[in-house]
């Protein structure tokens, strides 16, 4: 099954005339189970299992997928966080897989990361300027007016009071701790930052003070986001392009607007019609799409297509060979031998959608007047 | 002790006989600290049929949990360290449980009411089998009954809540299961019993989106078969419009809205759940530039806001004038059965809604 991993992917045409700021191909992180006194090795629990993209410089890659999918493992393979067990990590041009500490760490600079718990994320014991200043300290950069004022002035940018310096974590909300979250990973100016559940851990109030920050901040300071959920909603709101995980692989990968209108894969169809909606009266109306069973474990993946074992659109082809990752319509991959709505997404905005049984469970969202491509 | 210290007026003014099954009346559970009062529920009132699903939302902090935690009597008691003072009464089937002996309320808890909390994986006995943990409550309110009538009993329900080979899987620990798995198990310790009343905390919220519609559409089969009455605790207002008949928003300890779940989604009258709704991004609605937060953040329950203690986050709390700031709102008949606590005049709050809030949701 590895050698799917080489399969070429091709690019996504929009775009594509920039050079991509993050390349991914075939990226692998296997977990190894030893076993015994001398800890031989009797499996490996394939967390990413060869996954290829692209971020562009300034745009948002959101990742969704179920807990286990290796989402979350990604994004600290991309960090270097973890050591990847194959595969390449370009950042600029360059290859950056398998750098040792030392040589990563200028790179540091351009590559930080905001964890999903803003709890445990933050040390109790430091305050909020030692916190947010160890950026500076640890790659020892001179700011002109002393560090003391570059943490001020990135809390101000961040939505705190200067004031909050000498404060301790305890002292403050989920909310807050998470933009002291961002407000250090915003300190050394990094050209992108890895979001892992930025927002999961808040509030429904609070959570969408978080997102517009993001937002405002990509805006004001050229971020480009890889940012990973659960929530597909958010995602949908924060991404300029979504890729789908399941089990290790990424199953579909497409602009924002044209996944959501007419999601390809059956299961990021099945992952749209299970978001509850705050809409009593819609419950009614559609048809939702209930999988069956369990994620399989990714110790032992299924052969073939990994969702065939809960695809109702399985057939034997699925459990023999392993649907590669491909353009199906320009900027849309999908990785499936009978993918959905497979033609062009321009015929889903029609407003026949709700009648044909086929696209009943397709979210009703309507094509944004924003370009998505930004 | 402080059990016992319930206001003794309201409960003169009812029969018995046309009661509804749960009734919630002025319930306030505080719980003392070294940093002051904390007022988790301040004055809660609801009524709950049986064959109905009441939804409460509102964001951590607002005392939907201890709400649940109350009404089933798990809270410490007396003047153990930590024990809240609770007041006000709680009616289930013609019976009060606040000032009632934690005796008989041990014995109606399991039988009549039953809880499935948000994670199973602490909810649940890791030393114990699933089967084990599911005969323990069945033989305890049934004590005539053998082992083995109860362990078919226990695989019955595995089986009635969607566990594959329930008989083998009877036999499994906790950590064997999926996340889904446990809280099926959960539910399934929950029904064994047949309750009428089920309180579901959050029970839903630690799992993946598919595993989520699963539980829910078991939840709504199991409600119909069994015709009990259900309170679904939860943040997400998406669960609760997937599930109940109606709805409670909380905010800092107090009820501000309560109406059936169509009218309170369509034509919401508390300006905390136009925030609610503005702040969420939505699959099912088109695509917004920008969402639209509610400022602030939920107040410190040892300090609750005066008036109405969501005046601080309001964007028309100056529309009231002084009052937001000095006088409680109480909670008013807005549309029929629809109640909000809002100090608003109803036609302003309607104009605002459909001019302000309606275009952006």
């Amino acid at each position: 099954m590895t050698d799917s991993q080489t399969v070429t992917v091709p690019e996504p045409a929009p775009a594509s005339d920039r050079e991509p700021l993050l390349r991914v191909t075939g990226l692998t992180k296997h977990f190894p189970i030893t076993k015994g006194l001398l800890r031989r090795q009797s499996g490996a629990v394939r967390a990413v299992d060869g996954i290829d993209f692209t971020v562009n410089a300034g745009e948002t890659l959101g990742v969704v997928g179920e807990s286990g999918c290796g989402k979350s493992t990604m994004g600290r393979l991309v960090t270097r966080l973890a050591e990847p067990t194959g595969g390449t990590v370009e950042f600029e041009g360059r290859d950056i897989t398998h750098l040792g500490v030392g040589a990563m760490r200028p790179l540091r600079r351009d590559i930080q990361m905001i964890f999903q718990d803003p709890y445990s994320s933050l040390n109790p014991r430091h305050t909020v300027g030692t916190i947010v200043g160890a950026p500076f300290r640890l790659q020892k950069v001179q700011t002109e007016h002393g560090t003391k004022r570059a943490v001020q002035d990135l809390l101000e940018l961040c939505g705190l009071s200067p004031e909050h310096y000498n404060r301790y974590p305890h002292e403050f909300s989920g909310g807050q701790r998470q933009r002291i979250g961002i407000a250090r990973a915003l300190a050394l100016k990094p050209k992108m930052i890895v979001a892992d559940e930025p927002v999961s851990a808040l509030d429904v109030s609070i959570q969408a003070q978080v997102v517009n920050l993001l937002d405002d901040l990509q805006q004001e300071l050229g971020l480009t986001y890889l940012i990973i959920a659960h929530d597909l909603s958010v995602v949908r709101h924060v991404s300029d392009r979504v890729a789908v995980m399941y089990l290790g692989k990424i199953v579909e990968i497409a602009d924002r607007d044209s996944l959501y209108r007419a999601p390809m894969h059956p299961y990021t169809k099945a992952l749209m019609s299970a978001v509850p909606v705050p809409d009593p009266r819609r419950k009614e109306r559609r048809e939702r799409i209930l999988l069956t069973g369990d994620v399989p474990s990714p110790i032992n993946p299924p052969s073939g297509c990994r969702f065939r074992t809960r695809c109702w659109k399985a057939q034997d082809v699925c459990a023999s060979e392993e649907p590669p990752l491909v353009a199906a319509v320009a900027g849309h991959q999908v990785a499936c031998h009978f993918p959905e709505n497979q033609q062009s997404p321009e015929n889903q905005q029609s407003p026949e959608n709700q009648q044909s049984p086929e696209n009943q469970q397709s979210p009703e969202s309507r094509q944004s007047p924003e370009n998505p491509a930004v | 002790m402080s059990k016992t210290e319930k206001a003794p007026t309201p409960a003169s003014e009812r029969a018995s006989g046309d009661k509804p099954f749960l009734s919630v009346r002025d319930l306030r559970v505080h719980f003392p600290t070294d940093d002051g009062l904390v007022r988790s529920v301040d004055g809660l009132t609801f009524d709950l049929e049986k064959g109905r699903t009441l939804g409460i939302v509102g964001e951590s902090g607002s005392g939907k949990s201890v709400t649940s935690l109350s009404i089933m009597g798990l809270h410490r008691t007396g003047t153990k360290r930590g024990a809240p003072r609770i007041s006000g009464e709680v009616w289930l089937d013609g019976e009060e449980l606040v000032g009632a002996d934690p005796d008989r309320v041990r014995r109606l808890r399991g039988q009549k009411m039953a809880m499935v909390f948000q994670d199973p994986l602490t909810a649940m006995h890791p030393y114990y089998t699933v089967g084990a943990q599911i005969i323990e409550g069945y033989r305890a309110h049934h004590p005539g009954v053998g082992k083995k009538d109860a362990r078919k009993r226990a695989v019955e329900m595995l089986d009635r809540v969607g566990i594959p080979q329930p008989d083998k899987r009877v036999d499994a620990y906790p950590h064997e299961f999926s996340g889904g798995m446990r809280q099926r198990a959960m539910i399934a310790m929950a029904l064994v019993n047949d309750p009428s009343l089920l309180i579901a905390d959050e029970p839903t919220t630690a799992l993946d989106v598919t595993v989520q519609a699963q539980i829910l559409d078991l939840i709504r089969d199991l409600q119909r078969e069994f015709g009990s009455a259900v309170i679904i605790i939860t943040h997400d207002l998406g669960v609760v419009a997937e599930l109940a008949d109606d709805i409670l928003v909380m905010y800092g300890g107090k009820s501000v809205e309560r109406g059936p779940a169509a009218t309170l989604f369509e034509a919401p009258e508390h300006p905390y759940t136009w925030g609610l709704l503005g702040s969420m991004p939505r699959l099912d609605r088109e695509l917004q530039d920008r969402l639209v937060p509610v400022k602030g953040t939920p107040p410190s329950l040892i300090n609750v806001p005066s008036g109405c203690a969501f005046h601080p986050r309001c964007p028309y709390a100056e529309l009231t004038g002084d009052r937001s700031t000095t006088e409680v709102p109480v909670l008013t008949e807005a549309a029929p059965k629809h109640h909000a606590a809002c100090h608003l005049p109803i036609a302003e709050r309607h104009r605002i809604f459909a001019e302000e809030i309606a275009p952006r949701l």
